[in-house]
């Protein structure tokens, strides 16, 4: 790697300083003038018609801004992919909490009462909650057959490999939903004005998404359209289509009522309403030969994508894409299937699928090294691709990854051998259990296969009169170094000081659509064009004859006068360009699947506490392959906040569901870790660059929550000789589990026989 | 935030005798309010049973440690963070001073008071077992004066006590009468800090050559009260400790109490898990280890 | 005394906030966090639960770390108040806010105020403290982005320099 001035060191983070000082605008620290506050009367059943709908007594209803589906200008839908959501229930209600009306008022304090006061009546159908129940199919409750989507994704021969196995090993995998649990709550500012139209500042990932959805449900062109991104508090996915939801919201009210409108979710709502991780089973048959190695399986991976369609498509995609990880499968089955249930639509959440599958097959690798005999280290090495091998979807990888090496070195670095001895003698005795745990995996970067080439992402370079650059992206910071980074590749491009690089704020009338910020690709991708209208900026500037090879940046500057003097506005664009040798076949659902996969090993260790059933994770490994660390502060603390959300994804985020509705909605009862839970995550990275990306890095943004559940559930199995086979494991499950073991007189014997 | 400020009155008299007169001009009208951070939640949340509150935080005659030959009265107006920095609370009342160390994060605990914590009788209040194993008396004030009462049977029921509605608990008194003895408490909670507990147990023990002189056993979490485990210290009373009065402990412990389901945890993890502590303690207490 | 039918009514109270004296007209009920962003415009301070549990509401209150959301704002008469507005001196950084800013500390930047001002708060009490200190006094305060590595490595910092500045 060449040594660079600027990209690969840990520069400040550019809207830092406002960070630290309280001095950074998150959109409820703004107001208006004459701004009006809006709240959501919401449904309070699972499913059912809407019979009728009274104001009680004891408000001033005339002092209030109403709306209704009525009020709709344009199409009572939030675009997405199938536009099957509405905005605002008209006449019938599918899942808890879902919208019905909008009201407003200049006092937020009288907004609660308000809400209080509206009562629905409804003929209540039957709701489904599992997806068991929505296969079936007691109740149809969307489409006809509550299926959102299928996928089936064909490598080789399956129907073949049975009678080769000598092994046939079957397992099934659960995981819960999950709440991202963004520390700011969604909320949004519309403003409305007849000529200029409608105006939005928010808690967003997505400005041009909002955009989109807001034109069809307005009736309004592009042009009177403008969405704004407000510093945003977190997001993880979260804020990533639930906001065009509350967008619509708030515009709706702006439009009716003249006057801007902020709706600032509590966290109550926010947390009973809004997206989640979509809960997913998976079931592994795979046949497997008498040295270990996976000859070929089925897999089916179903996930529950709640009451509307919104992404489950694209989860669904990404999730039955990365089922077979990071392994060589002679031949494959992959049926994935998206269903219905009446809970609030399901949503993206950092990993996207993958961590769901990934979990499902770490576990399962686990399972079939106990069938075999094997360790869970030799087995992985056994199956691990290799570069030139394809991978389930026929993509030959083609990065020089070492995976045995790659683990060798996790090992090492977690002193796995050495303490699982340790811990086999010491386990005999005493109140806890100590376990070692792996994970092997891989994340794709990026859209699947045509994605990128269809969101044909546009970005753009300013140079300045005053000798600054502007990067124009509608990507957006959120806590992951959006910011810094780009500002790190344009300057690095630029051989300018990071300091005279900077990132105008996500407003679609100012930049142009780069893509949503989501799918690890903000740096890769995105910071790939930036790169490119970076080099634009300077080809202009050296054919007009402004700028030599190697200049100074005062130089620079003089160059950018002189050009805007003569030729107005001087910007470079560069447009996404799909590379030639990636193809992707869209029907057979076959080929290259991402431009890029990062790749990592993770092992945990435990301790299962056998008078609480606690388990706490004492030590945490995560090491990864990721082309090329940009920022080593960034990179670093991406892996490290990955890592803690994945952990608490397996031992402390339970969404407790009754009827379709999330019963613990308070941060007092749904438990993330604290700093006093957490262990020390340590984080160590590999480099062998990337052709496709900026710099040569890779998208690493979600890679992080795909390893740890798998390597803490298997460490957890090392510790207690207990099969775990879904998440989240709370003391509750470990203590039924042990009850349960201890009830029984012999040995579970291996699901699927020994041939 | 779902409560309307301008439905509720909060008043700050300057002394404690001015907020036991208000207290008795409308008895039931007011909700006293130390630290908030109980009250408030319930505010947050739009569920405070009252609109009427009275302030007694900061209150002179509430706050203070006074010490004594006999007993210490904790001011009912000390925090979280009073019980753990005091010397004499951290020597003499382990329990107190750890239980206070687990309340909350550090803000939770500088606001939290003592007081509040016994009056808002939630059954998983953290230093209510230390209390009941201390054999806490209260004394509590009115414009009737002060009476003072054991803390044993204060909780009548779930979020009830013998608290009169006019009435506010003035002082904890603990007995200086545990030199010597083994403390043993734990908090078992979803998380290591800011949890509610699912289990929380407080217990003292003292031994000689083996036999068990004295024993005090208080959980939290697993009834609508806090609960000394009478049967449970009456049958280890007077016994040497084995193996097999550890099993008879646990199933004694598991009959005493009345855990439930809730949205937290399950009746059977709070029986197995309290079992568990109390088998803990036991023989902690007879490996006679120091108090620690 | 209130009568059935007489409504609350709004008080004049003054607190001391970052070493002004400020002087408001509120319902003694509003929480001292509302008072503070809606009324003082010292929108630094935020709101993440609402029930004390993230402490990105954190404030320091009498020199005391306390959940600004917890406290009704009659509570705070004539209280010093510092908020995150109040730890920098001008334009130059204290040295907590310095080494978050170094260190990776702030990542999405919402649960920063109230960490800092808990980072502020264990060091007055703690100058020197363990990993096991750091981590028990930022046990009140959420982060969702760090997974608090780098949190840990900037309060360990700052109280490293602390430590070589102090003879």
């Amino acid at each position: 790697m060449k040594n660079d001035r600027i990209v690969g060191v840990s520069v400040l983070r550019k809207e830092g300083r406002d960070k630290v000082t309280g001095q950074a605008q998150y959109v409820d620290d703004m107001t208006l003038p004459g701004m009006l506050y809006g709240a959501t009367v919401r449904s309070q059943i699972p499913r059912g018609k809407i019979k009728n709908i009274a104001f009680g007594s004891g408000i001033a209803w005339d002092e209030f801004v109403i709306v209704s589906a009525k009020d709709i200008p344009g199409k009572n839908r939030i675009a997405l992919m199938a536009n099957d959501q509405p905005c605002l229930a008209h006449g019938a209600v599918n899942h808890p909490e879902e919208p019905i009306l909008l009201l407003a008022h200049a006092d937020r304090h009288l907004l609660p009462k308000a809400v209080a006061a509206v009562s629905m009546e409804y003929d209540p159908l039957p709701g489904v909650f599992t997806i068991e129940e929505s296969e079936s199919h007691s109740e149809i409750i969307w489409g006809t057959d509550n299926t959102f989507k299928t996928y089936l994704i064909e490598k080789g021969d399956v129907d073949g490999v049975w009678e080769k196995a000598d092994y046939i090993v079957e397992g099934e995998y659960a995981t819960g939903a999950q709440e991202q649990l963004y520390i700011e709550n969604n909320g949004i500012i519309a403003a409305f004005d007849p000529q200029q139209g409608i105006t939005v500042w928010g808690s967003l990932q997505c400005p041009y998404y909002i955009h989109k959805a807001l034109m069809a449900l307005c009736n309004l062109t592009e042009d009177k359209v403008r969405v704004v991104q407000a510093e945003t508090g977190g997001a993880f996915g979260g804020k990533e289509e639930y906001p065009s939801m509350i967008a619509a919201h708030a515009a709706l009210l702006a439009i009716k009522s003249g006057r801007p409108v902020k709706i600032v979710y509590d966290r109550m709502e926010d947390m009973a309403a809004t997206t989640k991780r979509h809960p997913s089973r998976t079931r592994h048959r795979t046949a497997v030969s008498r040295d270990g190695k996976i000859l070929g399986g089925e897999i089916e991976f179903t996930i529950d994508g709640g009451a509307y369609t919104t992404l489950s498509p694209v989860v669904l995609s990404r999730g039955a894409i990365h089922a077979g990880g990071a392994y060589y499968w002679p031949s494959v089955r992959i049926s994935a299937k998206a269903v219905a249930t009446n809970v609030p639509p399901h949503g993206a959440f950092r990993g996207f699928g993958a961590p769901q599958s990934l979990f499902a097959l770490e576990r399962h690798m686990d399972r079939i090294a106990q069938v075999v005999g094997l360790s869970a280290a030799e087995v992985r090495r056994r199956n691990f691709l290799r570069p030139g091998q394809a991978t389930t979807t026929e993509q030959i990888v083609r990065d020089p990854i070492d995976l045995d090496k790659l683990l060798n070195r996790a090992l090492e670095l977690s002193d796995y051998r050495a303490k699982r001895e340790l811990f086999a003698k010491e386990n005999r005795a005493g109140t806890s259990r100590k376990g070692m745990g792996i994970a092997a995996f891989l994340h794709g970067a990026g859209f699947t296969g045509s994605g990128e080439r269809n969101l044909s992402s546009v970005v753009g370079v300013e140079g300045c009169a005053d000798g600054k650059v502007q990067v124009l992206v509608s990507s957006t910071e959120f806590g992951q170094g959006t910011k810094t980074v780009l500002c790190q590749i344009a300057a690095e491009t630029l051989d300018l000081p990071y300091e005279k690089v900077e990132i105008v704020q996500a407003d679609t009338n100012e930049v142009p659509n780069s893509g949503p910020t989501v799918a690890s690709r903000t740096v890769m991708v995105v910071g790939k064009l930036v790169q490119s209208a970076a080099l634009g900026i300077r080809q202009t500037l050296a054919g007009s004859g402004l700028l030599d090879g190697s200049y100074s940046a005062a130089e620079f500057g003089d160059a950018c006068r002189k050009q805007v003097a003569a030729h107005g506005r001087f910007r470079s664009w560069a447009r996404y360009e799909a590379p030639n040798d990636v193809f992707w076949d869209d029907a057979r659902y076959r080929g290259e699947a991402y431009a890029a996969f990062a790749w990592a090993v993770y092992v945990a260790e435990v301790t299962v506490d056998l008078t609480t059933y606690r388990v706490s994770v004492d030590d945490f490994v995560a090491l990864q392959e990721v082309g090329r660390v940009l920022h080593p502060v960034l990179a670093r603390g991406q892996i490290a906040g990955g890592v803690a959300q994945a952990i608490g994804y397996t031992l402390y985020e339970k969404v407790v569901w009754q009827n379709g509705r999330m019963q613990n909605c308070q941060m007092t009862n749904y438990i993330m870790p604290t700093s006093a839970d957490l262990p020390p995550i340590r984080v160590f990275f590999e480099e062998l660059g990337n052709i496709h990306g900026a710099f040569g890095a890779k998208g690493i943004g979600e890679l992080p929550m795909d390893g740890p559940a798998p390597a803490i559930v298997n460490a957890m199995e090392g510790a207690l000789k207990l099969r775990f086979n879904s998440i989240p494991l709370l003391p509750e499950d470990i203590l039924e589990a042990l009850l349960s073991d201890s009830g029984r007189q012999s040995e579970p014997q291996p699901a699927g026989g020994e041939r | 935030m779902r409560s309307d400020p301008s439905d509720y009155t909060l008043v700050a008299p300057p002394s404690l005798q001015a907020v036991v007169a208000l207290l008795a001009e409308e008895p039931g009208a007011w909700l006293p309010v130390a630290g908030g951070t109980d009250v408030m939640v319930q505010y947050a949340a739009g569920t405070l049973p009252l609109r009427k509150l009275v302030s007694i935080w900061n209150l002179p005659e509430l706050r203070g440690i006074e010490v004594l030959p006999a007993e210490i009265r904790i001011g009912a107006g000390c925090t979280y963070t009073d019980l753990r920095e005091h010397p004499l609370v951290r020597r003499e009342f382990f329990l107190l001073a750890r239980a206070a160390g687990w309340t909350g994060g550090m803000a939770n605990q500088n606001r939290g008071t003592v007081g509040g914590n016994i009056a808002n009788a939630s059954p998983a209040a953290d230093s209510l077992p230390a209390l009941l194993a201390y054999d806490a008396e209260l004394i509590l004030v009115s414009v009737r004066g002060e009476r003072r009462l054991s803390y044993r049977n204060f909780h009548t029921d779930y979020k009830k006590t013998k608290l009169a509605s006019d009435e506010l608990i003035r002082a904890i008194c603990l007995p200086r009468q545990f030199a010597g003895y083994i403390s043993y408490t734990r908090k078992v909670g979803a998380r290591n800090a800011q949890a509610i507990s699912k289990v929380c147990m407080a217990a003292l023990g003292r031994t000689a050559d083996g036999v068990v002189e004295d024993v005090r056993i208080a959980l939290g979490s697993v009834a609508p009260v806090p609960l000394r485990l009478a049967e449970t210290e009456r049958l280890v009373k007077g016994k040497q400790i084995d193996a097999s009065l550890l099993a008879l402990a646990r199933k004694t412990a598991a009959a005493e109490i009345r855990p439930i389901d809730d949205i937290r945890s399950t009746a059977k993890y709070r029986t197995v898990v309290a079992g568990n502590l109390v088998a803990e303690f036991l023989a902690k207490l007879g490996a006679g280890a120091p108090a620690a | 005394m209130t009568g059935p039918l007489e409504r609350p009514t709004p008080c004049e109270l003054s607190l001391h906030v970052n070493g002004e004296r400020r002087t408001v007209h509120v319902y003694p009920m509003e929480r001292l966090l509302d008072t503070l962003r809606d009324r003082l415009g010292l929108t630094g301070t935020k709101e993440g639960c609402g029930e004390g549990e993230c402490g990105s509401c954190s404030v320091l209150m009498e020199g005391a770390l306390v959940n600004s959301c917890l406290v009704p704002v009659l509570q705070a008469r004539d209280a010093n108040i510092v908020t995150i507005e109040g730890l920098a001196a001008g334009s130059e950084l204290n040295d907590l806010q310095q080494a978050f800013l170094q260190c990776g500390g702030a990542q999405c930047g919402i649960c920063t105020p109230g960490m800092i001002l808990a980072a502020a708060h264990l060091l007055h009490k703690k100058p020197q403290p363990t990993r096991e200190e750091i981590r028990e006094g930022l046990s009140g305060n959420l982060c969702r982005c760090t997974g608090y590595m780098q949190i840990f490595e900037a309060v360990a910092e700052a109280a490293r320099r602390r430590g070589m500045a102090t003879p």
